[in-house]
């Protein structure tokens, strides 16, 4: 459904005076959606996993520029076709509460997105009363404001906004964190049931647990590329192949607790050879070389040119 | 000893109580968990306890002795979101010079790197920053730290690499940790006693 | 590879957004200056009468064309310009200094001092503008005095009120209170935290005050108790316009109108440039 290859973005941004520079925040992402499925981006902040969802709504700032080929139900995904698509067959679920317009009560605001999405007054209106009736709102959530509603039921009106437009991809952009972790489940459920109602969901994340609750498919990101591709299960089962996807792994509380040291490289700085290449204990002359290519491997991903099956 | 001796506080006169009558010792080197559900007032506590709010009734002594009105707190508090801790305007090395300078090893052992200080907050991300905010109050003059939700908008790597240089750090110079996460794995992982708030 | 910046058409233009920025401030910078220090560059020839020159239309040697006694009627109206924009700077700064002594007075010492601050900005808010000037412009006796004073006394609230809420959410911010758990002296935090952030907030404040200052200026002259009529101020010119303008001499209060039009638009554009370079937010787009 959704096919991105070989995704760059850089920023172009004021130094001192006059003088600008290049930030190079996305070097080589690719990743690839299908009806039904739930992937989950996990990465670090910086790691450019936000900026993809902004690069997929066509909201991205003016100073970016944008390559590679991002398609979209077959079609190239152009800014034009951006602009026509997102809040009717590409949504966001927003981060949080303050996403909404604070002086509008929130059923107003969640029927004016299926009216944007193209449903009339009255179909807006039962569909609506449809999905908050599904999302065990009271029919009297729709009459408050957003400071009204509590951090469970906010995130259930976050989830309404991208139901009722009848998208068939649905982003949602860090759903969990702050949140108690029995909200924080139920709103992972509720993606889990937008994929089985056919649609495409990408889970934009920096908490692999959350991730692996109920996605498929996980893209690992370092430093603005997909340094690799698994299954949900390849986790637990110990079959990752890239140094960092088993780094993060094993730094998780509950496993080892044990990081790699250092930090991601500077987007204004980046190294000629692999990006992972500095903190990578198996390093070798050969990364430091080029950067290796994404390549398939046991049924999955990897930029590693050490993975091996 | 850090002690807190029957805490009363509200945010107005007419709201409801958010701390009642709470009591707790913490000694030097002593790593807690602060446990409760959300909403029930850790974040309160640990605003009380590191002197950023008064409390309306009790009090909170340090070694038998009131906190210090001014001057350098020797109980710090790190929040979770460290892209408000860091004046937006400043670059990182005058936020560094803040407090006394954290010595070479700590900013090594961070990850810090000596291109980040010429920086502005806006160009380093969420996880850059909360090493800084972290370096920052890493200096011998710091007796008790409080991590409310330190590490919960952070990726597991950074997770552990902060917590590990600050486990190392408070060991070394026998500092009292507070923490409060809503993650039973890392409580369980740093802690070795939880304090259930109301109780 | 396909390269697509996501906004080509602004990009063409103006290969630097800063510049183009930088650019516009100096622009405007440069035609105000002009404005105001005109008339001494400018001879006094073209305000003696010459009365076989009266009325005429705009011309290549008379661009805004001549009055019923043959003045020059682009040289008055510089004059006129020159001197409202010289009025308007000072009742301006009186009033930004005003603005801003209170509105940090009220947001940093709190209780009752910032609820008389509040309350007085009130009264000034709930009654109208132009009587509040008036009223005051008469009280002191009217003149060039009487309108500084007046438009100095009533232009200083909003700015007061922006400097409040500055300094508390200020000195809400989680790094202000940080600071002061790290040792910083109340002091300190005031020069190194709030100074910064609150002059950009006073220029472009004080830029964008002009405007009103230099409109409240004219329309004072222009009903007669600002500047004496003696003095070609703006506002003047434009009064004694409105007596031609039923016999056809439009150019007598069109040209200066437009000119005044300009400075005040010259300001604002000014005073949102600066702005938008100055807040690290915009000063990257």
């Amino acid at each position: 459904m959704l096919s991105i290859s070989q995704l760059a973005i850089r920023f172009t941004q004021y130094d001192r005076g006059l003088r600008r520079k290049q930030l190079q925040v996305i070097t080589d992402l690719s990743l690839s959606v299908e009806a039904g499925e739930v992937v989950a981006v996990v990465g670090s902040s910086g790691s450019g996993k936000s900026l993809l969802a902004h690069a997929l709504l066509g909201i991205l700032p003016d100073n970016a520029q944008q390559q590679g080929q991002v398609s979209f139900l077959g079609e190239p995904l152009t800014p034009e076709r951006c602009r026509q698509l997102r809040g009717k067959a590409i949504a966001l679920i927003p981060q949080s509460i303050s996403s909404l317009d604070p002086l509008m009560q929130v059923g107003h605001q969640v029927q004016r997105v299926a009216q944007l999405a193209g449903a009339s007054q009255a179909e807006a209106r039962t569909t609506v009363g449809r999905t908050f009736a599904r999302y065990d709102l009271p029919k009297s959530t729709g009459d408050r404001y957003p400071f009204q509603v509590s951090g469970g039921m906010a995130r259930r009106v976050l989830v309404s906004t991208a139901v009722v437009t009848q998208a068939q991809l649905v982003i949602a952009d860090e759903p969990t964190p702050g949140l108690h972790p029995d909200v924080a489940k139920e709103t992972l459920q509720h993606l889990r049931e937008l994929a089985q109602g056919g649609r495409g969901v990408i889970l934009i994340t920096h908490d692999i647990e959350a991730a692996l609750q109920i996605a498929d498919r996980v893209a690992v990101f370092y430093a603005g590329t997909t340094v690799e591709i698994a299954a949900a299960a390849d986790f637990p089962a110990g079959n990752l192949r890239h140094p960092y996807s088993q780094a993060l792994w094993r730094a998780l509380p509950q496993n080892e607790f044990i990081p790699v040291p250092g930090s991601q490289p500077s987007p204004e700085a980046l190294p000629r050879g692999c990006l992972f290449g500095d903190r990578c204990p198996q390093v070798s002359e050969v990364c430091q070389m080029e950067r290796p290519p994404l390549r398939p491997l046991n049924q999955g991903w990897v930029r590693c040119v050490h993975a091996e099956g | 000893m850090l002690k807190a001796n029957g805490l009363w506080f509200r945010y107005g006169r007419r709201l409801p109580w958010v701390i009642e009558n709470q009591t707790l010792a913490i000694a030097p080197g002593e790593r807690v968990a602060l446990v409760a559900p959300s909403g029930r007032g850790k974040t309160t506590l640990s605003k009380l306890l590191a002197g950023y709010l008064q409390p309306q009734q009790g009090q909170i002594r340090l070694d038998d002795r009131p906190l210090p009105s001014q001057g350098y707190c020797p109980i710090q508090l790190i929040f979770q979101h460290p892209e408000l801790a860091i004046n937006p305007r400043w670059r990182i090395d005058q936020s560094l010079n803040e407090a006394p300078r954290p010595s070479p090893e700590i900013l090594a052992a961070l990850g810090i790197q000596p291109g980040w200080l010429q920086r502005y907050p806006h160009e380093l991300s969420g996880g850059e920053l909360q090493r800084l905010a972290i370096a920052r109050v890493l200096t011998p003059a710091t007796r008790y730290l409080i991590a409310d939700e330190m590490t919960a908008m952070l990726d597991a790597n950074t997770q552990a690499l902060i917590w590990q240089v600050v486990l190392e750090f408070a060991q070394e110079h026998g500092v009292g940790l507070v923490v409060i996460s809503h993650s039973e794995a890392l409580l369980g992982r740093i802690c070795e006693r939880a304090i259930a708030l109301g109780g | 590879m396909r390269l697509s910046p996501t906004v080509p058409s602004r990009l063409s233009g103006f290969s630097n957004r800063r510049q183009h920025t930088l650019g516009a401030i100096a622009l405007c910078g440069l035609f105000l200056l002009g404005v105001m220090v005109s008339p001494w560059f400018l001879s006094d020839a073209g305000l003696n009468p010459i009365l076989a020159l009266r009325n005429q239309p705009p011309s290549w040697s008379y661009p805004f064309g001549t009055d019923w006694l043959g003045r020059n009627m682009m040289v008055r109206s510089l004059q006129g310009l020159s001197l409202s924009l010289r009025v308007g700077l000072l009742a301006a700064s009186v009033s930004a200094i005003i603005g801003t002594g209170l509105g940090v007075a009220a947001g940093s010492l709190g209780g009752w001092v910032d609820a008389v601050i509040i309350w007085i900005i009130d009264v000034f808010f709930s009654l109208p503008h132009l009587v509040l000037l008036i009223l005051i412009a008469f009280a002191v006796g009217g003149g060039t005095r009487g309108v500084i004073i007046a438009v100095a006394l009533t232009h200083w609230t909003s700015l007061a009120r922006v400097m409040r809420a500055e300094v508390l959410q200020l000195n809400g911010a989680d790094y202000v209170q940080i600071s002061r758990r790290l040792g910083r002296s109340p002091f300190w935090i005031a020069q190194h935290h709030l100074m910064p952030h609150l002059l950009p907030q006073l220029l472009v404040g004080l830029i964008l005050l002009f405007p009103h200052a230099i409109l409240h200026e004219a329309a004072l002259s222009f009903i007669g108790i600002g500047i004496s009529p003696h003095l070609p101020a703006i506002g003047i010119i434009l009064a004694e316009s409105m007596r031609h303008l039923s016999t056809g001499y439009w150019w007598l209060g069109v040209m200066p109108g437009l000119l005044l039009l300009l400075a005040v638009k010259a300001f604002d554009w000014l005073g949102e440039n600066l702005r938008a370079l100055l807040d690290p937010k915009t000063s990257q787009g």
